[in-house]
């Protein structure tokens, strides 16, 4: 499937290398994990602790939580309020997220 | 415990300028804000972004970057990136910042929380490749990011126009724009028109944007009902109803907008009054002039007070800017009034076009008030219409009730997204006014915070 998002040709900008399920992705300086992992071709973050459906980021501004991703081994993390960070590993979340601790 | 003379809650047009007013008359303060840079959702990243993404964003955008400079001049202490997590009538503060819990007490606070746009439950909305406009201007404003396959539109509010009009800027693809505002909102807002008409560039530029679109051949289509969103793990298609039948568009991504109600969590969270506001649809604190909430010491204004938009905010955020500064005994009443003058005329100008838009956007009751049973209201915890009727038919006849006996509301968002829609299909049910049913009881914490974080909490004063 292709993504559903793309980034605008702008100059200079600066990049970052982050590690987003598995695969090293190049990714702006100052951009959210949610803006990332949209833009890198994946279209859900998580997994509901309930049904197992599929979520993915929804408001982009903190009041939704659909974002909830595995961020550097911490679950639950809102993934549209965290900055990405070199080397920064991004999984998606399954269910609560207990599985990781 | 860290105290400060005033303490401002958001980064936004509102927030900018209380601080740099207090500031500049010589109040201590300090602006906390859960962003990295300033200028709230309206503004967002204005100070950062490349030049090229600012023209195509537009001169209402641009001109966000004269208010973060004047707060920057004013030297007002800044903590972005910090999350607030409560905040009580003794103004004592809650913040999170590096994973670090504090908290910090002020003289004064103004809560300039701002806005978000109003959850309104269809079937499909959870679906991935489903998200609001406002959710796709961030994308575009902060990363630069765009719809690459194309895109529908569907909903009402200005937002929704202006993002169609920056994407077909940017080159996206707009498969269609869906108009889901009833027919007879365009005859309710003809009323407030002669009123609106002080503030005619609002008009002139909507109509612009209309224009503009239709010129470059994207497909509107009126009177949209019964909103589907179709797909198995991702959105496939959508399906609706107008006024030739039922319609269906294949797209990977749908972008809906019902219009902005304010972020009233933390402002609920202090116990301070509320009443509905039956033109704009939500839950508003009861504030005076100056911003003044029914307790003490706490202001609200700008958009998360009621909707405005961002230049009656700035101007409510002056005035409140200087009531802080009065109230702390560094002016006088006279002083005060003479210098609100010019920003208490400019604002009630500006706000001549808020019924005109109020009417003309305003929800057709039947998408607010009764969602089919199947529709998933409470995203978190999955509740269905169908499941909150029930609890509602066995007996639980009010809001907070409905949360106990179904958990809606109950979840990671905490109400955020289902509280409108569970109070509005209360009361629809109910056949009462909205007013009569009450919204969800907000309880610190209000964002999320470690059990860790919470025993490492610095600022507790051991004597308490």
């Amino acid at each position: 499937m292709s993504s559903i998002f793309r980034r605008l040709e702008e100059p200079d900008m600066q990049w970052i290398n982050i590690d987003i399920e598995g695969k090293t992705v190049r990714v702006p300086v100052g951009e959210t994990v949610a803006a990332a992992i949209l833009a890198s071709g994946l279209h859900s973050c998580r997994t509901t602790p309930l049904s197992g459906e599929s979520r993915a980021p929804f408001c982009m501004m903190g009041v939704c939580f659909e974002c909830l991703m595995e961020i550097d081994g911490i679950p639950n993390r809102q993934a549209c309020q965290v900055q990405v960070k070199e080397g920064m590993r991004i999984r998606r979340q399954i269910g609560t997220g207990e599985e990781y601790r | 415990m860290e105290h400060h003379q005033l303490a401002i809650i958001g980064g936004g047009p509102a927030g900018l300028a209380a601080a740099a007013v207090a500031a500049n008359a010589g109040l201590e303060c300090v602006l906390i804000d859960e962003q990295a840079t300033p200028g709230g959702q309206i503004y967002r990243a204005v100070n950062t972004i490349p030049k090229q993404r600012a023209t195509l964003l537009g001169p209402d955008y641009q001109c966000g970057q004269k208010l973060i400079d004047q707060f920057n001049k004013s030297g007002a202490s800044y903590r972005p990136s910090t999350t607030i997590w409560n905040l009580n009538s003794q103004r004592e503060i809650g913040i999170l910042h590096n994973g670090q819990a504090a908290l910090l007490s002020a003289d004064r606070v103004v809560i300039a929380t701002g806005a978000m746009e109003r959850p309104v439950p269809f079937p499909g909305w959870t679906l991935p490749g489903v998200m609001t406009a406002g959710a796709g201007q961030i994308l575009l404003k902060s990363a630069g990011i765009v719809p690459n396959d194309g895109v529908v539109m569907a909903g009402s509010g200005p937002l929704l126009l202006l993002l169609a009009w920056q994407y077909m800027r940017a080159g996206v693809n707009i498969q269609a724009i869906l108009d889901m505002a009833p027919q007879n909102n365009l005859w309710r807002a003809m009323l407030h028109l002669p009123r609106a008409l002080f503030v005619h560039h609002y008009i002139l530029k909507g109509l612009k944007y209309q224009l503009q679109l239709r010129r470059a051949g994207i497909p509107f289509y009126k009177r949209i009902t019964d909103l589907h969103a179709i797909g198995n793990d991702s959105l496939a298609a959508i399906e609706f109803s107008d006024s030739k039948g039922k319609q269906r568009i294949e797209t990977s991504l749908l972008m809906c907008h019902f219009g902005v109600i304010p972020d009233s969590h933390l402002s609920r969270c202090t116990g301070c009054k509320h009443h509905w506001d039956p033109a704009q649809l939500c839950w508003r604190p009861v504030t005076d002039e100056w911003g003044n909430s029914s307790l003490d010491g706490i202001a609200i204004v700008g958009d998360g007070s009621g909707i405005g938009g961002a230049v009656a905010a700035r101007h409510a955020g002056r005035l409140a800017g200087l009531e802080s500064v009065h109230t702390l005994g560094r002016m006088s009443t006279n002083e005060r009034d003479e210098e609100a003058r010019a920003d208490q005329r400019w604002m009630a100008d500006d706000l001549n076009i808020r019924p005109f838009l109020e009417a003309l956007f305003r929800p057709s009751p039947t998408l607010l008030g009764s969602p089919k049973d199947e529709t998933l209201v409470c995203r978190c915890e999955e509740i269905t219409a169908g499941t909150i009727r029930q609890a509602l038919h066995a007996g639980h006849q009010d809001t907070n009730q409905i949360k106990f006996f179904t958990r809606c509301g109950m979840g990671p968002c905490q109400g955020r997204q289902c509280d409108n829609a569970v109070s509005q299909l209360v009361a629809h049910e109910l056949g009462v006014e909205m007013g009569i049913t009450e919204g969800y009881r907000i309880r610190p914490p209000i964002r999320p915070l470690t059990i860790e974080q919470l025993a490492t909490l610095q600022g507790v004063d051991e004597d308490k």
